[in-house]
C-alpha cells in the first residue's frame, strides 16, 4: 500500500530522474522491438510457408530460444562487445545500444516463433488460392503479414513485454550507470539492494502502469482499425 | 536493416565523448551514495564524466582485465596487487578505508556481542549453529570473510545450505536475505549505515582491528588495454588521491556519520 502511494507521488511530482529512467526504458525496448519485428516477422512467416530440409528443426530451435535466460543473452553480448572481444572496437559496451542489441537477441525468437504459429494456420487456408494466383516468395510473405496484422500485434506485444520487463541482460551489458544506462528494471534491482523496498516496489508499479498503457494503446488501435475495416 | 541499426547506434551512443571514463567499482561505494556525492565534484573540478559500473570486487577485477574499464576502485588488497603485478594496472594506491561489522538479529542467539575478537565471534556463530548469510560471490567482502573463517579454523562450507548460506549476490541482496532469515552477515559499515531494510537487525560485533577495510584505486594499464582513456583515468585517480579529493571523501556523511576515511599516502 505504501508503495502504491509512493508510486503515485513519484508520478505526480514529475520526478526528473524517474522520467529519465522511464524514457530510457521505453526507448531501448521500443527500438529493440522494431528491429526484432523487422527480423522476426518475416523469418517466422518464411518458415511457415516454405518447405526445405531442416525447416522443422529451425522452428524447434526458435521455440527453444524463447526460453533463453536473459542473463545468458547478456553474457554473450557482453563477451562480444567487451573491449577485448571481437566487436570491442565499436566501443558499445555500457551504452544503450548494447542494451538494444541484447534485447533484440532476446525477443527476436519470441516474435519469430509466435508469428510462425499464426501464419502457419493462415497458410493452411490460403495456400491453394495463393498457388493458383501465382503468389509466391517475397510477395506471399508480405501478403500474409498484412493479412494477419491483427493477430501479429499480440506476438509483438509479447516481445515488448519481455523486453521492458527483463533485467538480467541489460544490467550486464548496460552496467546500470546512472544517467546513462539505468532503466526501470535495473533501478528496481538497485533500490532492492539498498533495502529501499517501498521505493523499489513503487518503481515496479510505475513500470506495470507503463506496460498497461502500451498494451491498451496497441489493442485500442487494433480494435479501431478492425472496426473501420468492417464498417 | 543495417542502416537502422547504425542509426540507432549513433543516436544512442552520443553520450560517449572524449572525457568520459568507466570505473569498475565495488558495490559498497555505490550503494552508500558516495559516488552520487563525489562525481559532480569530480566533474566540476576536472571536467571528467565518470560512469560507474558497480559489481563485486572479483567481477570488477575480471571486467577490468577484459579492458572494460579505465579505473578500478575496489577493496581486496592482495587481488589488487596481483592485478598490478600482472601488468593490468599502472599502479595501486591506498585511497580510503572503513571497517567491516557483523550484523545480526537483536536477540543475538550466538551471543556474538560478548566475543573477545572477530575470530571468537565466528566460532560462537558456528558452535551455536546460528544462521550466517555469506556473499559467496568472490567479492572483496567475501574474500575477507573466508580469510576470517580460515583464521578461526572453521570450514563453513561444510554447513552450506544448513547454517552457512551462500547467496551468491551483492551486499544489499545478502543483507536482505540475512535480515529475512535472522542470520548474521559480515558487511562493510558504509553499506550497513545506508541500508534501509534493517528491520530488527543491529550491529552485533564491531571494533576488532582485523576488520579494517582498505579501498584502493588503480588506473588500468594502457599497455594491456590500448583503448583505455589513460589521460582522464590518470587525472581522476590523481584527483582522488590529492588533498582536495581526500578532503571531499572525508566530508561525505550519512545520518551525521562519516562513511569513508581517506588515507592516501
Amino acid at each position: 500500500m505504501d508503495s502504491l502511494v509512493e508510486a503515485f507521488r513519484l508520478i505526480i511530482s514529475l520526478d526528473a530522474d524517474l522520467f529519465e529512467i522511464l524514457w530510457l526504458s521505453i526507448k531501448v525496448s521500443l527500438v529493440a522491438l522494431i528491429i526484432a519485428a523487422f527480423i522476426g516477422l518475416p523469418l517466422g512467416t518464411y518458415l511457415a510457408i516454405t518447405k526445405f530440409p531442416g525447416r522443422k528443426f529451425c522452428i524447434l530451435l526458435l521455440n527453444a530460444l524463447m526460453g533463453m535466460p536473459p542473463v545468458v543473452v547478456g553474457l554473450m553480448v557482453y563477451l562480444l562487445l567487451s573491449r577485448s572481444g571481437p566487436l570491442g572496437w565499436l566501443g558499445l559496451l555500457y551504452t544503450p545500444t548494447a542494451m538494444i542489441i541484447a534485447q533484440v537477441v532476446l525477443i527476436t525468437p519470441i516474435i519469430a516463433a509466435l508469428s510462425n504459429q499464426v501464419i502457419e494456420h493462415l497458410h493452411q487456408e490460403y495456400s491453394d488460392t495463393f498457388y493458383s494466383m501465382g503468389v509466391t516468395g517475397r510477395r506471399a510473405v508480405a501478403a500474409y503479414l498484412v493479412d494477419a496484422r491483427y493477430a501479429l500485434t499480440t506476438c509483438i506485444l509479447a516481445g515488448f513485454g519481455r523486453a521492458i520487463a527483463e533485467v538480467g541482460a541489460v544490467i550486464i551489458v548496460g552496467g546500470n550507470i546512472d544517467h546513462l544506462t539505468r532503466v526501470m528494471t535495473t533501478a528496481i534491482a538497485l533500490e532492492t539492494s539498498k533495502g529501499n523496498l517501498t521505493l523499489a516496489l513503487a518503481l515496479g508499479a510505475v513500470l506495470l502502469a507503463l506496460s498497461l498503457l502500451v498494451n491498451a494503446l496497441v489493442i485500442g488501435v487494433r480494435e479501431y482499425a478492425a472496426k473501420r475495416q468492417y464498417a | 536493416m543495417k542502416h537502422l541499426i547504425i542509426c540507432a547506434a549513433l543516436a544512442l551512443s552520443s553520450h560517449t565523448f572524449a572525457d568520459t571514463i568507466i570505473v569498475q567499482s565495488t558495490t559498497s561505494t555505490k550503494n552508500s551514495g558516495l559516488y552520487d556525492y563525489l562525481l559532480p565534484i569530480v566533474k566540476s573540478a576536472t571536467g571528467i564524466q565518470v560512469n560507474v559500473v558497480a559489481v563485486g570486487t572479483g567481477q570488477a577485477i575480471k571486467n577490468a582485465m577484459r579492458c572494460d574499464g579505465d579505473v578500478l576502485l575496489v577493496h581486496a588488497k592482495s587481488a589488487e596487487e596481483k592485478f598490478v603485478a600482472d601488468g593490468f594496472g599502472e599502479y595501486r594506491h591506498d585511497l580510503m578505508y572503513n571497517d567491516f561489522v557483523i550484523v545480526g538479529p537483536q536477540a543475538d542467539p550466538a551471543n556474538v556481542a560478548g566475543a573477545s575478537d572477530v575470530i571468537d565471534a565466528l566460532r560462537r556463530i558456528s558452535q551455536a549453529g546460528a544462521k550466517f548469510a555469506s556473499r559467496g560471490d568472490d567479492s572483496g567482502t567475501h574474500k575477507k570473510e573466508r580469510a576470517l573463517w580460515q583464521e578461526a579454523g572453521i570450514d563453513p562450507v561444510k554447513g552450506s545450505g544448513r547454517w552457512y548460506l551462500e547467496t551468491g549476490s551483492g551486499m544489499g541482496a545478502t543483507l536482505n536475505t540475512g535480515v529475512g532469515l535472522s542470520a548474521y552477515v559480515l558487511t562493510d559499515r558504509a553499506t550497513w549505515i545506508t541500508f534501509a531494510n534493517k528491520q530488527d537487525a543491529v550491529i552485533t560485533f564491531e571494533g576488532d582491528p582485523t576488520l579494517f577495510n582498505q579501498y584502493g584505486v588503480i588506473p588500468v594499464s594502457a599497455k594491456k588495454c590500448p583503448n583505455v582513456n589513460q589521460d582522464a583515468a590518470e587525472t581522476f585517480a590523481r584527483w582522488l588521491l590529492s588533498d582536495t579529493g581526500q578532503a571531499a571523501i572525508a566530508a561525505y556523511q550519512v545520518d551525521g556519520k562519516q562513511l569513508f576515511f581517506p588515507n592516501a599516502n
